[in-house]
């Protein structure tokens, strides 16, 4: 096959360049390998297709999907997507951008990241933030190595089972190798309490896998007591009206920047977030951007603290992170920039009423029944008195993804902003319809 | 040229130690903070941890680098330099007065093991 | 590139906004205040207009280089074209609007898209099936480990604790095994930059999990001996691991599985095209072979399904490139590393003479007259390239490492060749001047020192 638009060397191009280098043939430059490696024939793919040939094949793709209205949380939230944002983000000197280690020509990325640390220390009232994790729960394991790091010669976390399960089992999938013993449990206080002998952290949701706002009023006193560290799981959209992790006396806090705007893309790319107290701004993993000048005086930023990290500090460095979700904690930032406080607070509200009103006609059919007690913000479970795969059905052949299940037999609804009264009703009359 | 204090010991991994009783003030030679260039933070051990010869007790970090720290010799830390939190440029200013740490040695034959100036300068070069 | 010294704080006014939400119908019910579970804290974000949200970050972007801004020769990050048609693709509504959690009925297409990445994936590294939970390169090292130790721990060989690791290692696989909860031996390297197979052989013993490779190494040079070392860690017990950076050079030529690799990652943001986007967000599937298939789906690395969106793009790619254009790919890229090689090496120190793969480095200008690699990496950007890749392998103390990537045209080598001589000139005619550079971008050298002796971490 000849030319191709992403090789721009021509016959001639690569003649001139053979030349120079001394070889007759591009084979000649792979003379060191030995020669039962090169592959001969041809590679199991298909044939080069062009631009609207891959259009149509991914079209062809789209179609075998079925887009519903999404009424499920558990981890990835259908909050609305501004316009401005994509429009942002798909800029090529951001888009294209490397990571930024050459400042100079880098510093429209340091200096929204520097915004983004910035921001979620003001969502989660603690003092600083790093540059972003892969997501919320590879932030959460991150977390719970960062909490042994920092207590000597103790090598237990209590994780509390409301968590959601997949972060729960992140969490256990990191401790396992590294060998981290973990204590997943209901009764997080009493564990803490009386359980575990060398305990680093505890770990406890923000807004726990039920949709319930949890109370830790106490936790963070006990958990100092014992000498241990407090990390609490958020949804930063949440913590604009939710009690804040500095707020509870937590040391670290992290969570999954998705519900700051991101689409729910099929699980990713998410970002995750930390943010922790000052005393263990050292003990971050990850990238950091700090503020400093230039020779002339300039305010300027850049990657700093570097020396905890993987190419310098290799085995003992804070954590092996390298590449993290960068352009996602740019489209996290314009969000909240747009969002602003007033706008956050609103959503919120426009969350916490359509939850309810749902809640409650729901609860009015008669098909379930309460399954948790306490304040709820957007998302929240009930236990079924009707079949629930019929139902599941029933709202799927309508188009809505609702009323998921979960491992208690219960199941599970959440209403954003973006969800309309009409859509609301007729959720409730599809339930209604269900014999 | 580095400077090499006189009357102190010194170890490979360019510490120094200065014996007083059977108290090991520890440091790092005007040799090892040229090469790190300026440091921006010391990683030290509190007061009260154990520290064993040949072992790293902490690190010194610039921009780009990072370096452990080698125990010259065992024992339990009794002091830290607390100064070096906010101004780890003080070991860059004067690396012998800088000091580290402070151990109560567990064994004082370990000294025998290190250099005295002359030795050391042959490897500080 | 202009200076534009704002942050989205300083813009902010009492009373803007830039949100577009629908009317709370009725009376709000709650106040979110009283309860101890409320928020007690004012949120302090800015309030701005959309005009000036969209303003600042333009201006921002206009601080920034990127792909599409001009050539970056950074060794071993493979900072090839991103093409547009993976961002048609992956904006596709029916993509972003899916859930990760809904009925497989209703995501037949993304499961497809996994499916299909698979058998691409395997056609082009040899390797039987991926995982695509790993979000970036160092997040498949650390999964690819795991399974590594799954392996071991099912034969009950509890004993396996330590990782062999070349000493021209990238940062990341050192931490990634501590991570991971293993021991690192270093083995050597020779003079010729490859690693010392008479060196590794004593490491060799009933307490080796494995080796972490990459190939081309760091330095871009083949390692090949690889034979050998696959022979000799697989008789000790142990697994080898492909690093999948450096994996350019070898797509159409050669592939790790052939070679005796049982678990490799591939970094989609490197090798197939996907945007860095500043720093990610990127994509390390990993690959196992037959013996470690059993345990492929054990390590949960992630959340949901790993990052689909680049997922989806590199798909796009492989698709663009098909059969015939994978083939020219890896070879193209060598070309272009191996013409600057052979046409700088009368300025810049060339350590290892001879034929590289994708990339390779330099130790520094031939007569430096005190300007070191810093120097000249500082003044690239005055002439509007970046940087390569400086200090690294640490092999060398001056290192420069170079890739220019197959999809660099010979126009472009040409002005950077000849900017990189021009500098070499500028080294011998007024060394001072490189000290200071850059002096054409927005800043200067920053002081990196204050910014790390004493942190300020965010706008107050």
């Amino acid at each position: 096959m000849g030319a191709f638009s992403y090789f721009p060397q021509t016959e001639e191009d690569i003649r001139i360049m053979l030349e120079r280098i001394g070889v007759s043939s591009l084979d000649d430059l792979y003379a060191d390998v030995p020669a039962d490696f090169i592959y001969k024939g041809e590679y199991d793919l298909p044939s080069a297709m062009s631009e609207q040939q891959v259009r149509d094949f991914f079209e062809g793709l789209a179609a075998k999907n079925t887009r519903l209205k999404v009424f499920v949380g558990q981890g990835a939230y259908d909050h609305y997507v501004p316009s401005v944002i994509p429009y942002i983000t798909s800029r090529s000197e951001f888009l294209t951008a490397y990571t930024p280690y050459q400042c100079e020509i880098s510093q429209g990325t340091l200096r929204y990241i520097f915004e983004w640390q910035t921001m979620i220390c003001r969502l989660t009232g603690l003092d600083c933030a790093n540059a972003s994790m892969y997501d919320g729960p590879t932030a959460a394991a991150e977390a719970v190595r960062m909490c042994v790091a920092s207590t000597k010669k103790r090598n237990s976390v209590i994780v509390s089972a409301r968590l959601l399960p997949h972060v729960i089992e992140t969490i256990r999938t990191y401790a396992k190798y590294a060998g981290i013993n973990v204590v997943v449990t209901d009764k997080v206080a009493e564990e803490v309490a009386e359980g575990v002998l060398d305990l680093a952290g505890v770990i406890v949701p923000s807004i726990n896998r039920f949709g319930i706002i949890e109370s830790h009023l106490g936790l963070a006193d006990l958990v100092h007591e014992k000498g241990a560290l407090l990390v609490e799981y958020c949804d930063p959209s949440a913590l604009a009206v939710v009690k804040t992790p500095a707020e509870w006396g937590a040391d670290i806090a992290v969570g999954d920047g998705q519900s700051l705007g991101i689409p729910l893309c099929f699980g990713g790319p998410y970002v995750g977030f930390m943010a922790c107290r000052e005393a263990l701004m050292r003990k971050l993993p990850g990238r950091i951007v700090g503020q400093t000048t230039d020779a002339s005086g300039k305010r300027c930023y850049v990657l700093t603290l570097q020396a905890r990290e993987q190419h310098i500090r290799r085995e003992k460095a804070t954590s092996n992170i390298c590449s993290n979700e960068s352009l996602m904690a740019l489209w996290c930032t314009v969000y909240l920039s747009l969002m602003g406080p007033e706008g956050m607070r609103k959503l919120n509200a426009l969350c916490y009423e359509g939850a309810h009103y749902l809640h409650d006609a729901l609860l009015a059919t008669g098909k379930f029944e309460s399954a948790y007690e306490g304040e709820f913000l957007k998302e929240f479970c009930l236990k079924p008195k009707c079949d629930v795969r019929k139902l599941q059905q029933a709202l799927l052949d309508a188009g809505f993804f609702a009323g998921l299940q979960t491992e208690d037999g219960y199941v599970t609804f959440c209403v954003t902003e973006k969800h309309t009264r009409e859509e609301l009703d007729q959720i409730v009359e599809i339930v209604k319809s269900v014999k | 040229m580095s400077k090499i204090a006189e009357g102190l010991l010194y170890s490979e991994s360019h510490e120094w130690v200065k014996v007083d009783g059977n108290v090991a003030i520890i440091g790092v030679s005007d040799f090892a903070q040229s090469e790190m260039g300026d440091i921006t933070y010391v990683e030290m051990p509190d007061v009260d941890d154990e520290v064993e010869a040949g072992s790293d007790f902490g690190a010194l970090e610039s921009v780009k680098t990072s370096s452990e720290l080698i125990a010259p010799v065992s024992g339990k830390v009794v002091a830290r330099n607390d100064e070096l939190e906010d101004k780890p440029e003080l070991i860059n200013e004067d690396a012998y007065a800088a000091w580290i740490i402070k151990v109560e040695m567990s064994d004082e034959s370990e000294l025998d093991a290190l250099l005295n100036a002359a030795a050391y300068a042959e490897i500080a070069k | 590139m202009k200076y534009y010294d704002k942050l989205i704080f300083e813009l902010s006014q009492p009373g803007r906004i830039g949100f577009s939400l629908p009317e709370i119908p009725g009376q709000a019910r709650n106040d979110f205040k009283g309860s101890t579970v409320w928020r007690e804290s004012k949120l302090d974000l800015p309030e701005v207009s959309e005009v000036d949200v969209v303003r600042h970050y333009t201006n921002l972007s206009q601080m920034n280089f990127g792909v599409d801004t001009g050539f970056y020769p950074l060794g071993s990050c493979t900072m090839k074209y991103n093409p547009k048609i993976n961002e048609e693709i992956a904006n596709m509504p029916a993509f972003l609007g899916l859930h990760p959690l809904q009925p497989e009925s209703t995501t037949k297409g993304a499961l497809e898209i996994y499916v299909g990445m698979d058998k691409a994936l395997a056609a082009i590294t040899g390797m039987k099936h991926f995982t695509f939970l790993p979000c970036a390169g160092a997040h498949g090292e650390l999964t690819g480990l795991m399974l590594m130790r799954e392996y071991h721990m099912s034969r009950g060989d509890s004993a396996r604790t330590k990782v062999i690791v070349p000493d021209s290692a990238h940062g990341t696989n050192p931490a990634s095994a501590a991570v991971c909860g293993l021991d690192i031996v270093v083995v050597k390297s020779k003079e010729n930059g490859l690693v010392d197979v008479e060196a590794l052989k004593p490491l060799l013993g009933p307490d080796i999990a494995g080796i972490m490779m990459t190939n081309p190494n760091t330095l871009g040079l083949f390692e090949r001996d690889i034979k050998e070392i696959a022979k000799l860690v697989h008789d000790c017990g142990g697994l080898l691991y492909y690093d999948g950076a450096n994996m350019n050079p070898l797509l159409g030529m050669v592939r790790p599985g052939d070679m005796g690799f049982d678990i490799m990652h591939l970094n989609l943001h490197k090798t197939f095209s996907t945007p860095h986007g500043g720093g990610g967000p990127g994509a390390g599937p990993v690959g196992v072979s037959d013996k470690v298939l059993p345990f492929l789906h054990i390590p949960r690395v992630s959340g949901f399904h790993g990052n689909f969106g680049i997922i989806l793009r590199a798909y796009a790619y492989i698709l663009m490139l098909g059969r015939e254009h994978v083939k020219m790919a890896g070879k193209l890229a060598t070309l272009g590393a191996n013409y600057i090689k052979e046409s700088l090496k009368d300025c810049y120190k060339l350590p290892i003479p001879t034929v590289c793969k994708h990339e390779f480095v330099f130790d520094g200008l031939l007569e430096d007259n005190g300007v070191s690699t810093l120097d000249v990496a500082k003044r690239l950007l005055d002439y509007g390239f970046h940087a390569p890749t400086i200090y690294f392998p640490l092999l060398f103390h001056q290192a420069i490492m170079i890739e220019p990537t197959e999809t660099e045209s010979l126009e472009t080598l040409d002005a950077f060749i000849a900017v990189m001589r021009k500098i070499a000139e500028e080294a011998k005619a007024d060394p001072e001047m490189l000290h200071g550079a850059p002096h054409c971008t927005p800043i200067g050298r920053p002081d990196e020192t204050t910014a790390a002796r004493q942190p300020v971490l965010k706008y107050d």
